[in-house]
């Protein structure tokens, strides 16, 4: 399962790992900003862009191949909208939103690999998320394991009953089987939501969670953030220099 | 002598209009472990969420003498602690250390106090080799064991647990009659599994259409309401 994989590499032990969420955060904001504005010699900067990703993946004893793939699940989203622009007859846009989007959902994933969730969540807070959104986000990554497997038992069920069967008929029947259990799934989650609030209650939840480990911005932490945010803008620089 | 729990005339109705509970009378003594029996939709599990004030009906609810109302409800909390049938929608922090510290931060523990207790509640259930994994990795018994120490880790005077050995295998229900027999608290089971109450409880309750409709010995009420699947299950061979 994605997410596990993702759980699991994020309670590594790196130098990266290591960081204080904010520092990350901040990294994050200012290389995602270097990718989105940059217009001219992005094809030189992309690469370059790359190596800067790929050299903290090995740095934080991450799997190369394995994230980069990974990232890889925004191109056919991306790859639609490149398409567009290429068939309007601008080519090169649909190169640069595909080396654009490419580039900034690996730079998410770098920090969501060396960062687990709880501690980047807190780190958002700290850094001004509205906590509600942040809560939401945190029983949605918690339960998305748990209706996924729901949704499997529910197609286990209906393949059993002959759902797959492949006429025009079955094929029509299988797409109201589908929405069908779209409905009851909406409805068990529902009902979590209900038992799981049911459950905070009764141990004296209060409206917010309290963290275990207290989170603490050390010097090696600043020096982190300097350099991580001061290395997208150097690359930027250096090839927009020699683009000229 | 003060009982734990005494409720009075307790009744219950869901929005929908359902009557889940007219008119209850029940009283649980220190050092009791009792067992509610009945059929499904009888109101049981309705009953169980009125002894923390997860739910409020009329009539009476006293937890150590104190009222379940508003002013009371951080206290009664924890003086009763519920295991909740699905440990899934029990277990929502992202390891079980924090999980089962929850209760204890969210009563102002500080973090040292908080992690030492729920380490301490870990080792329990048998569970301290799990207090770095996410509770999604866990086996239904394993669940059931982090849920446990999620209550246990209050130390609440009365531990309530709804259909503890439900998704559990015979092992699992086995190794959880014995970690339950182990715990202090004052008890009561919601369970269909009378082997498990037979194993720990002195009294039984049965539940009918929202009145407890008999108490007695667990033997005798399984034989008088026969409610046990063995009893008839040899009928059914062919």
């Amino acid at each position: 399962m994605h997410h596990v994989v993702l759980d699991r590499w994020s309670r590594g032990n790196s130098p990266v790992h290591r960081r204080d969420p904010r520092a990350k955060i901040l990294a994050l904001a200012v290389f995602l900003i270097a990718v989105a504005t940059a217009h001219r010699a992005l094809l030189l900067l992309a690469p370059g862009l790359l190596l800067l990703l790929a050299a903290t993946l090995i740095w934080a004893r991450l799997p190369l191949a394995g994230v980069l793939a990974r990232a890889a699940v925004v191109v056919p989203f991306a790859g639609v909208f490149a398409l567009i622009s290429g068939l309007a007859g601008d080519p090169a846009r649909g190169l640069s939103l595909m080396a654009k989007s490419y580039l900034s959902a690996l730079a998410v994933l770098v920090v969501g690999a060396t960062t687990p969730l709880p501690a980047l969540l807190r780190g958002f807070e700290m850094t001004g998320v509205p906590r509600f959104l942040l809560i939401v986000g945190q029983f949605l990554y918690r339960y998305l394991f748990v209706i996924s497997e729901e949704a499997q038992h529910m197609r286990k069920a209906a393949a059993a009953r002959g759902a797959a069967a492949r006429d025009w008929m079955a094929r029509d029947l299988r797409f109201r089987a589908a929405a069908g259990a779209l409905g009851v799934l909406f409805a068990r989650s529902h009902a979590r939501a209900e038992d799981i609030h049911r459950a905070m209650l009764s141990r004296g939840f209060v409206g917010h969670f309290q963290p275990l480990e207290p989170i603490r911005f050390r010097r090696s932490d600043a020096a982190f953030a300097v350099l991580a945010s001061l290395a997208p803008i150097l690359v930027r620089i250096a090839v927009e220099r020699a683009a000229r | 002598m003060t009982p734990l729990i005494e409720v009075r005339g307790l009744c219950f109705r869901y929005e929908d209009g359902t009557a889940a509970l007219r008119g209850v009378d029940f009283r649980l003594d220190p050092g009791e472990t009792v067992v509610l029996f009945g059929p499904n939709g009888s109101g049981k599990t309705t009953f169980v969420l009125h002894l923390n004030g997860l739910l409020s009906g009329e009539g009476t609810v006293r937890v150590c003498g104190l009222p379940v109302d508003k002013r009371n409800i951080p206290e009664i909390r924890r003086k009763v602690g519920i295991v909740f049938q699905d440990s899934d929608s029990q277990l929502f922090m992202p390891t079980v250390l924090e999980d089962v510290a929850f209760g204890l931060l969210n009563r102002g523990f500080d973090r040292a106090a908080a992690i030492s207790r729920a380490q301490a509640a870990l080792a329990t259930v048998g569970m301290s080799a799990a207090a770095s994994r996410a509770p999604y990795h866990l086996s239904a018994g394993e669940k059931k064991r982090v849920a446990v120490a999620g209550i246990v880790a209050m130390e609440p005077e009365v531990l309530v647990l709804d259909e503890p050995t439900a998704s559990l295998d015979p092992p699992g229900q086995r190794s959880l009659a014995e970690l339950v027999s182990h715990l202090p608290q004052a008890k009561i089971l919601v369970t269909h599994d009378i082997p498990f109450a037979l194993a720990l409880c002195q009294r039984a309750v049965f539940f009918q259409g929202g009145v407890i409709a008999a108490e007695g010995t667990v033997e005798d009420i399984v034989s008088r309401f026969d409610w046990d699947f063995s009893f008839g299950g040899s009928k059914l061979r062919h």
